[in-house]
């Protein structure tokens, strides 16, 4: 249907690589991972920039900006509200009114709106003209009429963008007397707050959460000053990526209803730049504290990740840091509580009376607190805290990226893939930032058209008016029905095995030197062939997959269609991604493949079960360590073993150990076994080093001090005086971290001689804040490991992009404060994107074609499982956060309408999932027939080998399988 | 279901004129309220889920345009202009006589269900001003003493 | 003299029936272009004729046309879309004119479709137009029947599938690009230009949106002449104009007269002049959203280019008469509650300035009003002017407003004056 509404009219997409969203190519993208400073605005990709004259002074601008860009590209101030860099121009709010003249002679000029006029060579404008200043202020009059006076008690009071263009404009004095219009407020769910009255009806909330995340839940109603922004009816804000709308509101109709709990002004926060530890995807954040406890997360921009946006569950999922089952104190198994000093002297004395320790590491721990315990144990005693069949996929994922000739590409690159296939993932649950961005590439199609009627990409509503549907492809194939499925040209529902053999298909369609693919299904064979069309044709194709399934098959069908694209395209490196479960993955998996590693290729039969030797640096290797007694004692760092292999297999390795150690930030099974319970700090409280799945090693810090008697793990671990020190251990002594001593500079580093404070100038009541407990201000505590300080004394800008703990400029106290950072408006930071790419920037010649896997034989009455992933449920930390547990799911076994008729079976019905764990049925529409679907990492739900084991549904009275 | 399968078909047929669906939304609109009188909860739901749209969506638009009713109304609605012309010549005048008359202010129904007055812009007869439509119907050089014929004295109090 | 558009209307008020249509020559217009001219000789023609736009704005309608992609690369799918939203205040013409001659307007429909090959067009409709909507149905049903719409129209290969769409109200949906977005089903909200419907309008594709009684001129146009067509009028402006008047006259009422009549003309002879006991104070020549002109602008005559000399606009040429025993004010403030409360709520001064603007208003006829309102009313005239909002509403509102303190600044002072009767001279 959609061909009928643009049809063939227009040709194919005529974007080319220069033309991105942001107009920047991937090219100068990966050039910019290095820290280099960006190029200003003048370069523009046109060659020769065009020159605008603006209140009498010649500006170069970038040629297809409208003036807006352009004019805070330049630095200079205008106000505005409608317009958002990642969204464009509407022209709605009339703020951004600056004078064009026609020509040199031309006087008065005529008032236009910035955002929606293009920049032209020798275009005359004036900002400050009387007439354009008086209708600015003229505008923020009218948007003030029914804007409440209610700043001191709203939240967004202090990092208020309505605040900060009513003082830019001088709308100072009031005249007008009437009354103010009002609204009735709605219950959004547990993380936001809604304020209409505060509403001045810049369509951002809609144009972002429906047109930008596809939301469907929020619109606006009613018309002329009545409108109405909110849901149809009361309810929680169903879109994954709600939590933006506190910071894409320009005022406070949408706030934190998390932070409104514990509240502080933005100026009180003590804050650091940090990353975000709830998936793989690296999202900049930056964390707010105040009196000792974490306040809230906001988004950190960065130009090649995350943007201007977080998920929700790495905004809403702090709360764990101050959360209930925080550890505070050390305790020992005999023993309870310990002091500080004790704890110090048992660890010493566990660790010098241990015959051998084994140390069992963690892929949401810092490569510091990682190599920490490695250098502690020896490299040979030190495993990954990964469940196997999870640890197979990384190690596979790692030598595709190492072999085969992929681009690992970043968010913001994804954004401008004009053809993209996502195999075997969900990733809206196990990536959610990736989603959003290629909710973002689907839509190049439609910026084709718009460049086709010379229609600017950034007039936004005029694109899409021109539009309509058209979409570029997008697949997703993937056991479960999938929230992008919607923007999707095709979907196919099936089990992992079956999905990697279509997408071995593909590649052999692509390239037919790659092995072909037997027995395949007439309609999986039909697909294969039209995405490999779609993918083959593409310009900037992006193939998305992932150990979200849990199978190496479906890893290496995606590396084999890499290889078979590059194949067909000169050489020329696939972009690719591949979703990895937790912050440091990758970091942990790229510690364990250090020295050479085996062709990613299927193991020799036998091998990959745990029966034969297992595989170097797996748990596997870990508990047989201790089953044969090489060691007697298991040092776990921040690691719940539980969530990782099967209970049996935990609690023979833990009974079997005559020591065990655990450092971690919060309680969990494996910590309540420990004999020696190390309190640990949480991300907020230490710094350290994360690599996300693009490969990007990036530094965070910490916001705050540790909680109660926490420390930095890797200073229970060891005897590094600072962290550089232990940086530069661990860039000496594994070749693949050699660069990451550069991801920030050290601590020694100064601007203009000064530390970079984490406190805001205006930070108050310092003196007082603890005069309850001690008159004296006490002195602030010094950070020996960053070139931060824990105060509001130091540099006060020309902070580098890596250690800039929040986003202020004078004049701009929201938010929207980053366009000052950045190199153009909605752009690179100025100084580069933090981060340092360890791997993935062209890979390996290849390919050696991998063979696809057989059809394995159809099982007669039992089903796989495969593993369902809750973008709430399935982490673990942001499941402490109440909001966040509030919004997952209760435990369920799902199956498709058609395999639980056929094995009589209803919703809610009670099955065994394993012995004496029994679940309720949920009936999934759309989940692939044969299998069933198990959340992912749900607490109170045991873990399960899931790939492993086919499943037999067994009734109440049925007996045991 | 609310809608009748007459309902369901027309409004399928319509939506299939437009390139999607959802264009078909305020035909869609019309089809319903001229079977149900007015536009309910359930009702949006039906007809946003038979345009493949989100009850939110569908409401936008509902909401948005005035003929589109979403609260209860009586079997006969009493559109007066109230615009320029017929303000000029009376229109205030037949108002308060009708909500007299009815006992209901604007935005009201009678107690037996028949009559609920709105204003309403400009009916585009301003030379037989004052205006005013009583259901489909439009009456032309409206005074009260017209009224009374118009209505007799039904809904009176 | 020649009156073209309403040669068919009939006493009774009923509309023409085809036959009665066809009996005057209709349909010959549309033959005529089918039979004789290519798409590219139509547009020229109507250039020719100098024929400009009767909804309001006066744009000529052979340059619109000509803006739309034509010939082989040109997209498929393009529309006509007929504007029959009459809702400004004052307006009456289209709907004579709809149901007096329904064919009429059919026939130009499909002369325009021809002129830029759009293979379905539509008529947005008032939805309290029911009488007009039931003939309409009814007229196209019989030119269908008649291959004079549908496939193949008199064999000449060209097809028009002609829709009627009923609106839902809303005085914006006049506003061509916001007429689009109600007719995808969408909130009523206009779009920015660039880019313009020719480009991308309705459903993205090439569109063309007429006035109804832009089109009923058409098939005069093409049976009888560009010369002919030139001679009926007055002035410059060609062809005749549907004027019409409302307020305290004698015979209010609608009349095609030559393009360049004066208003005193059609006040006096036609409309038969002011009630007894009321003068004639100032009035609106073109609908509500028209600046006010004074008597001694009677002798101007109403085309578009004298008119906006004077200061106004000949909008949609019907006549709202402001007599000396109503006030002023309390007439621009009913205005300014219909331009209030028709806004769309998109952009900023619209939506929030035209409230404060009747805010204004009632608290000054209420006795509230403070010298400085005044001020604050003449600067929301200029905030809201041309340019600064998003589409033409808020500028319409304000042309009252701003004539109205410009030429009746008494009766707004008056109300300043404390205990005096309300309404001054007007209780």
């Amino acid at each position: 249907m959609p061909d009928k509404i643009v049809g063939n009219d227009f040709g194919p997409p005529k974007a080319g690589p220069e033309d991105g969203l942001q107009g920047r190519s991937p090219h100068k993208i990966v050039g910019n991972d290095f820290g280099q400073p960006k190029a200003g605005p003048q370069d523009g990709l046109q060659g020769r920039s065009p020159h605008i004259e603006i209140d009498g002074k010649s500006y170069p601008v970038k040629a297809g900006d409208n003036l807006l860009q352009a004019i805070l590209s330049l630095g200079l101030d205008l106000p505005y509200f409608c317009w958002h860099p990642a969204m464009g121009s509407v022209g709605a709010c009339r703020q951004c009114g600056v004078i064009q003249f026609k020509d040199a002679e031309d006087d008065p000029g005529r008032l236009v709106m910035a955002c929606m006029t293009p920049v032209t060579e020798g275009m005359r404008i004036s900002l400050q003209g009387e007439n354009a200043r008086n209708f600015r202020a003229g505008i923020l009059e009218l948007l003030m009429t029914n804007h409440p006076h209610d700043c001191p008690v709203c939240e967004e009071g202090g990092e208020c963008h309505l605040q900060d263009m009513t003082v830019m404009t001088g709308h100072t004095f009031r005249q007008y007397r009437g009354l103010k219009r009002t609204h009735r407020n709605q219950n959004l769910g547990p993380f936001i707050n809604h304020e209409m009255n505060r509403c001045i009806a810049c369509y951002r909330c809609v144009r972002y959460y429906q047109d930008y995340c596809g939301g469907e839940d929020l619109q606006v109603f009613a018309a002329h000053h009545h409108v109405y922004f909110g849901r149809h009816e009361d309810g929680a804000l169903e879109n994954e990526f709600s939590g933006n709308l506190v910071e894409v509101c320009p005022t406070g109709v949408f706030t934190d209803k998390t932070f409104s709990r514990h509240y502080s002004r933005k100026w009180d926060l003590q804050t650091a730049p940090s990353i975000c530890v709830h998936c793989g995807i690296g999202c900049n954040t930056s964390p707010g504290e105040r009196y000792g406890s974490l306040r809230r997360i906001v988004n950190r921009y960065h130009g090649e990740i995350n943007g201007y946006f977080l998920c929700d569950r790495g905004r809403f999922g702090y709360g764990f840091v101050n959360g209930p089952a925080r550890i505070h104190q050390a305790r020992s198994a005999e023993e309870g509580l310990l002091d500080a000093e004790t704890t110090a002297a048992r660890f010493a004395a566990a660790i010098r009376d241990a015959k051998g320790i084994v140390g069992i590491g963690s892929p949401r721990a810092s490569l510091e607190a990682n190599f920490a315990l490695r250098e502690l144990v020896g490299a040979e005693r030190f495993h990954a805290g990964i469940g196997d069949t999870e640890h197979g996929c990384l190690r596979t994922l790692l030598g595709i990226v190492r072999d085969f000739p992929v681009h690992l590409s970043s968010l913001c690159e994804a954004e401008q893939a004009d053809a993209v296939l996502v195999l075997g993932e969900d990733l809206t649950q196990t990536a959610p930032r990736l989603a959003l961005a290629l909710r973002q590439a689907v839509r190049q199609r439609a910026l084709a058209i718009a460049e086709g009627l010379g229609i600017p990409r950034w007039q936004d509503a005029a694109v899409r008016e021109a539009a309509q549907a058209e979409k570029s492809p997008l697949f997703v194939a993937s056991p479960a029905p999938t929230r992008l499925d919607e923007v999707a040209a095709r979907t196919c529902r099936a089990g992992p095995e079956a999905i990697a053999r279509l997408g071995f298909a593909v590649a052999h369609r692509i390239c037919p030197e790659a092995p072909a693919v037997a027995g395949l299904l007439p309609e999986h064979e039909a697909l294969a062939a039209e995405i490999a069309e779609a993918l083959a044709g593409a310009e900037r194709p992006l193939i998305v997959s992932g150990a979200g399934c849990l199978s190496e098959d479906v890893l290496r069908a995606a590396g084999q269609i890499a290889a078979a694209l590059a194949a067909k395209r000169q050489g020329q490196p696939t972009g690719a991604h591949f979703a990895v479960p937790e912050c440091n993955s990758l970091g942990l998996a790229l510690m364990g493949m250090e020295g050479d590693f085996p062709h990613p290729g299927p193991l020799p039969v036998g091998e990959g079960e745990l029966a034969a030797a297992p595989i170097p640096f797996s748990l596997a290797a870990a508990v047989q360590a201790i089953e044969r007694g090489e060691a007697d004692t298991l040092v776990i760092l921040e690691n719940d073993l539980y969530r990782r292999a099967d209970r049996a297999t935990i609690d023979a390795l833990l009974d079997r150990a005559r020591q065990v150690i655990v450092i971690d930030h919060t309680l969990h099974q494996t910590a309540e076994r420990a004999h020696l319970a190390l309190p640990a700090a949480s991300f907020a409280e230490t710094e350290g080093t994360l690599v996300n799945s693009e490969g990007r090693a990036q530094r965070f810090f910490a916001a705050m001090q540790p909680i109660g008697d926490s420390r930095d793990a890797w200073r229970w671990l060891g005897h590094w005086p600072h962290l550089d020190d232990l940086i530069r251990a661990l860039a000496e002594s594994l070749p693949v971290f050699r660069e990451i001593t550069g991801c920030a500079p050290g601590a020694a580093f100064r601007v203009a001689g000064q530390k970079i404070p984490r406190q805001p100038h205006r930070y108050s009541g310092r003196t007082a804040m603890l005069a309850d407990v001690r008159i004296h201000e006490p002195k602030q505590p010094e950070d020996t490991d960053s070139a931060l300080a824990f105060s509001m004394e130091g540099a006060p800008e020309n902070h580098p992009p890596a250690l800039n703990p929040f986003m202020w400029a004078p004049g701009w106290n929201s938010n929207q404060s980053v366009g000052k950072f950045q190199d153009e408006a909605g752009g690179h930071l100025r100084g580069g994107d933090p981060g340092i790419r360890l791997i993935g920037d062209g890979g390996g010649t290849g390919p050696q074609w991998f063979a696809p896997p057989e059809a394995g034989a159809a099982l007669s009455d039992a089903l796989r499982l495969v593993p369902i992933h809750h973008i709430f449920g399935s982490d673990e930390t942001s499941m402490h956060s109440a909001a966040v547990a509030e919004r997952a799911p209760h435990p369920y076994l799902a199956l498709s309408p058609e395999d639980a008729t056929r094995l009589g079976l209803t919703e809610g019905s009670e099955v065994e999932l394993l012995v004496d764990v029994w679940l309720p049925v949920k009936l999934l529409p759309g989940l692939a027939a044969g299998v069933a679907g198990v959340p992912a990492g749900l607490p109170g739900l045991p873990f399960l080998e899931i790939a492993s084991r086919p499943w037999t549904p067994n009734k109440p009275g049925d007996e045991a399988p | 279901m609310i809608l009748t399968p007459d309902e369901i078909r027309t409004i399928r047929q319509e939506a299939g004129h437009f390139p999607h669906p959802s264009a078909a939304a305020i035909e869609a609109l019309n089809i319903a309220q001229e079977g149900h009188g007015w536009i309910s909860d359930e009702l949006l739901k039906e007809i946003a889920e038979l345009l493949g749209m989100s009850p939110a969506d569908l409401d936008s638009v509902a909401t948005f345009y005035n003929l589109i009713y979403r609260r209860p109304v009586g079997r006969r609605v009493i559109h007066y202009c109230n615009s320029v012309s017929c303000w000029m010549l009376g229109a205030e005048d037949n108002c308060r006589h009708l909500s007299e008359k009815l006992g209901i202010g604007l935005g009201e129904t009678t107690g037996d269900g028949e009559y609920t007055l709105l204003p309403i812009v400009c009916l585009g007869a301003c030379d037989r001003a004052p205006v005013l439509m009583i259901g489909e119907e439009t009456h032309f050089n409206v005074d009260p003493a017209k009224l009374d014929d118009i209505l007799g004295d039904s809904g009176a109090p | 003299m020649d009156k073209p558009l309403t040669r068919n209307f009939k006493p009774d008020g009923s509309a023409a029936t085809l036959a009665e249509y066809r009996a005057g020559g209709g349909y010959e217009g549309l033959k005529k272009v089918l039979a004789e001219l290519a798409p590219p000789e139509v547009q020229q023609r109507v250039k020719d004729s100098g024929l400009r736009g009767r909804g309001g704005a006066g744009f000529p309608t052979g340059l619109k046309w000509s803006f739309v992609p034509m010939g082989e690369d040109a997209p498929k799918a393009k529309y006509l879309v007929v504007n029959g939203d009459e809702m400004e205040p004052g307006a009456f013409k289209d709907r004579l004119l709809l149901e007096g001659d329904p064919h009429q307007l059919i026939e130009g429909v499909a002369i325009g479709a021809y002129a830029i090959q759009a293979p379905i067009a539509y008529i947005f409709l008032r939805g309290e137009y029911r009488l007009a909507a039931e003939r309409l149905r009814r007229a196209i049903a019989e030119a269908e029947e008649h291959k004079l719409l549908g496939e193949n129209i008199l064999g000449s290969g060209f097809s028009l599938d002609l829709r009627l769409h009923t609106s839902a109200g809303r005085y914006i949906c006049g506003e061509e690009t916001a007429l689009l977005n109600s007719l995808e089903g969408k909130r009523a909200n206009p779009r920015a230009k660039p880019p313009f419907p020719q480009v991308s309008g309705l459903f993205g594709k090439p569109t063309i949106v007429n006035n109804v009684e832009t089109l009923c001129n058409l098939p005069h146009i093409f049976r009888n002449g560009v010369d002919w067509y030139q001679s009926l009028s007055r002035t410059g402006d060609p062809g005749t104009k549907i004027y019409g008047v409302s307020g305290r006259v004698k015979r209010p009422g609608a009349w095609e007269l030559p393009m360049g009549t004066t208003a005193r003309e059609i006040i006096e002879e036609h409309a038969g002049g002011m009630r007894e006991g009321f003068r004639l104070k100032g009035y609106l020549p073109g609908g509500a959203s028209t600046d006010f002109l004074l008597p001694e602008h009677l002798d101007i005559p109403m085309d578009f280019g004298s008119i906006g000399k004077a200061g106004s606009r000949l909008g949609t040429g019907t006549l709202i008469l402001l007599d000396d025993k109503t006030c002023p004010v309390r007439m621009v403030l009913n205005l300014e509650q219909f331009f209030a409360q028709e806004s769309c709520g998109w952009c900023t001064p619209c939506r929030d300035g035209l409230p404060w603007t009747v805010g204004l208003l009632e608290g000054l006829i209420e006795g509230q009003g403070r010298p400085e309102d005044l001020e604050t009313l003449e600067r929301l005239c200029g905030l809201l002017g041309p340019g600064n909002t998003f589409c033409a509403l808020a500028p319409g509102a304000m042309e009252p407003l701003q004539s109205a303190l410009k030429y009746f600044r008494a009766d707004f002072e008056r109300y300043l004056q404390p205990k005096k009767v309300s309404g001054g001279a007007y209780a």
